[in-house]
């Protein structure tokens, strides 16, 4: 679904990426870990398609289709969606008007017609029970004045309205409480499907706790130096990553 | 000075086909011309037109309409739909055929300003002039020199009005250029209430000026919303000041949304003479094109315990040009006042431009009184991650300018004229989506 291939990205001049590999089958559940500065964001910022990064070489294909080539919101139509590691605020931009034109847009690039009010209703009415969220929460902007598990939670509902192929996680589990972290996981859970793949980035161990992964890669110093299955995350919360880094050095 | 002539005598002509009128009407049109010919058009160098430009319409070559033809299919599209007591003008004249007053409570009167002129010329004309002198600007005394028609409300002390008034300036779009000077008065007695639209509207290609002058005298207690809607072709030249006059507990609440005109400069000013007056100024501005809004607002806090507050918000594409200048002045003994000023530019373009200004000149020493202005751009993080989510960039655009506009839009309390100002900023955005309707049924779900 997702494949990577020799990505090379600067950053300002500094080269972060340093021709990352990276395969995500349908279906499965894959976890990026590394230390700080390995280029884990810098990942996800360039497949989302961020700007002021530089692709110097490489490619990034999803479904086949060139990912560098598509604008931002036709990766979101494709269904390639990224959820923030820091959600920005939007004031004045209620959540509702949010999640009903991203869905309007993502059904127009499906040939979809709108979707029509009550359908949209049940359904927003529906996730919103699952996230564990008040109903008022709709009226309110985007992200404003929310805590850092509500913002993350928001990043998690608008995934399940918009149900997408590749789920792109970015540090997913920062600043959440633990009954925070279980409604984020639970959500991401229910995501699981065989149509569809997660790729989570995170810092630390403990969201697999929550969230088991198929597959665990090592991304060290902008390259993926190790990957494993589960069991590799806890050698690395155990172990940290030096050891990686010596094994893949030798 | 041949500019300040040819409105001259275009005003000798008038007088010429209009014949006798009382002495003091006469007498006041020629204070008005006598003011207006020693004042001249201003210049750059009169710091309150620093900004703007008037030579378009010094220049121009305006006759005064004889006819208020128009289109009714026209002035169906631009009229408001909402249920009011209506008075229409094209181009000045009055025009019964798109006026409704519907039935007004007891006590209320809204007349056009020739009829109340024609049946009580004393009691109107006493109050004509006392808020709005010939020394405001050339062009109050340009309107008081040639003012004939506009309207002329009053309310009885007590007297609540349910709909809004709206008195509707059209402009048409005729073989040639012409001018109007409406004036407007509103008494609006103890206590009453009511809320009062000026909407200027026009058909595409109009090419006018107009120049309005309105007076609103609110007694004690008076409670006074006023809409202005200005929706007029990008090719027609306005100008417009509103007097106000606050007795003690009067609340008066002023929206002033601009959204067309080549020109259109605003002026407000409120004195606030008694206790407990509370003046409220919100506005909207938003220019394209070649557009120059702009707006000087003036509280004049004359009495202690008074309280003004503003919040103007003006949005800028292409190569639009702003003005805002907010001025607040305390007096002396005007102790415990409150005063709080905002001013936000939103600019769409590198080429845009807005001047803002605050000022503050304080008499007192025991007063609240803030002012604050902020220029900036659309938040590039905001319209990543609507685009990330799927939002095309024009909409998101559209969503996050619309979203500035709201602090002032969501206290527009007539859906009729929030629609309108909604289209002009965020064009066709709520019907792509279908946006409308959504906030009430997450209203109707939370209540579940």
């Amino acid at each position: 679904m997702l494949e990577v291939k020799d990505l090379h990205v600067t950053v300002e001049g500094k080269h972060i990426l340093k021709g990352l590999n990276l395969t995500v089958a349908t279906g499965q559940v894959h976890a990026i870990m590394g230390p700080n500065g390995a280029g884990k964001s810098t990942l996800s910022a360039v497949i989302a398609g961020k700007e002021g990064y530089e692709v110097t070489q490489g490619s990034i294909t999803f479904d086949g289709q060139d990912v560098l080539e598509m604008e931002i919101e036709e990766r979101a139509r494709a269904g390639l969606l990224l959820g923030f590691q820091y959600p920005v605020e939007i004031p004045g931009v209620k959540n509702i008007y949010l999640l009903k034109a991203a869905l309007n847009a993502k059904r127009e690039a499906e040939g979809l017609g709108e979707i029509p009010a009550p359908e949209f209703m049940k359904l927003i009415k529906e996730k919103i029970a699952f996230m564990k969220m008040d109903a008022s929460f709709l009226q309110r902007a985007v992200n404003e004045g929310f805590s850092g598990g509500e913002k993350k939670r928001n990043e998690i509902l608008q995934m399940l309205v918009l149900q997408p192929k590749l789920a792109l996680l970015d540090e997913i589990d920062s600043g959440l409480d633990i009954d925070a972290m279980k409604v984020v996981a639970d959500g991401v859970n229910s995501l699981r499907a065989a149509d569809r793949a997660i790729l989570m980035v995170t810092h630390y161990q403990r969201l697999l706790d929550h969230i088991t992964p198929d597959v665990v890669h090592v991304l060290v110093d902008g390259r993926i130096v190790k990957s494993g299955d589960a069991e590799l995350a806890k050698e690395l919360e155990a172990r940290g990553y030096d050891w990686v880094l010596e094994e893949s050095a030798a | 000075m041949s500019e300040v002539q040819g409105f001259l005598d275009r005003l000798s002509e008038r007088a010429a086909a209009r014949g006798a009128e009382p002495t003091w009407i006469a007498a006041r049109r020629q204070a008005g011309a006598a003011r207006f010919e020693a004042l001249g058009f201003p210049d750059r160098k009169v710091e309150a037109w620093k900004y703007t430009d008037v030579r378009g319409i010094a220049r121009g070559d305006f006759a005064l309409a004889e006819s208020a033809d128009f289109s009714p299919a026209s002035a169906a599209a631009l009229t408001l739909p909402i249920e009011a007591h209506r008075l229409s003008f094209v181009d000045g004249v009055f025009a019964p055929a798109l006026s409704d007053l519907g039935e007004l409570p007891a006590g209320v009167s809204v007349e056009p300003l020739s009829q109340a002129l024609a049946a009580n010329h004393e009691a109107v004309g006493g109050a004509l002039g006392r808020l709005a002198g010939v020394d405001f600007s050339p062009f109050t005394a340009l309107n008081t020199a040639f003012a004939e028609e506009g309207a002329v409300i009053r309310l009885a002390p007590g007297a609540v009005v349910e709909r809004p008034i709206v008195l509707q300036f059209l402009s048409g779009a005729g073989p040639a250029p012409v001018m109007s000077h409406p004036r407007v008065l509103v008494e609006a007695g103890a206590r009453s209430q009511a809320t009062l639209i000026e909407h200027q509207a026009g058909e595409e290609g109009a090419a006018n000026f107009s120049n309005l002058v309105s007076e609103l005298l609110l007694e004690r207690g008076a409670i006074l919303t006023h809409y202005k809607l200005q929706e007029l072709p990008q090719t027609d030249q306005h100008i417009a000041s509103l007097h106000v006059d606050q007795a003690r507990d009067s609340r008066f609440t002023s929206f002033n949304l601009n959204l067309g005109g080549a020109l259109a400069r605003n002026d407000i000013v409120t004195d606030l003479n008694g206790q407990g007056a509370e003046a409220n100024f919100f506005g909207l501005f938003f220019g394209q094109g070649r557009q120059l809004l702009d707006t000087h607002t003036l509280a004049n806090h004359n009495a202690p315990l008074t309280f003004s507050h503003e919040n103007y918000k003006g949005i800028l594409d292409d190569r639009a040009r702003g003005i805002f200048n907010g001025k607040v002045i305390v007096k002396r003994d005007s102790q415990k006042i409150e005063a709080h000023q905002n001013n936000a530019n939103l600019l769409l373009s590198d080429r845009a431009e807005i001047d803002t200004k605050p000022e503050l000149e304080i008499y007192a020493d025991d007063v609240k009184c803030s002012h604050g202005a902020t220029t900036g751009q659309l938040d590039q993080e905001a319209i990543f991650a609507l685009r990330a989510r799927g939002i095309d960039e024009a909409t998101a655009r559209g969503l996050l300018t619309l979203a500035f506009a709201g602090e002032v839009m969501d206290r527009v309390a007539i859906d009729a004229v929030a629609e309108r100002v909604e289209l002009a900023v965020a064009g066709k955005l709520p019907e792509r989506f279908n946006l409308a309707g959504l906030v009430e049924a997450a209203v109707a779900l939370h209540e579940e």
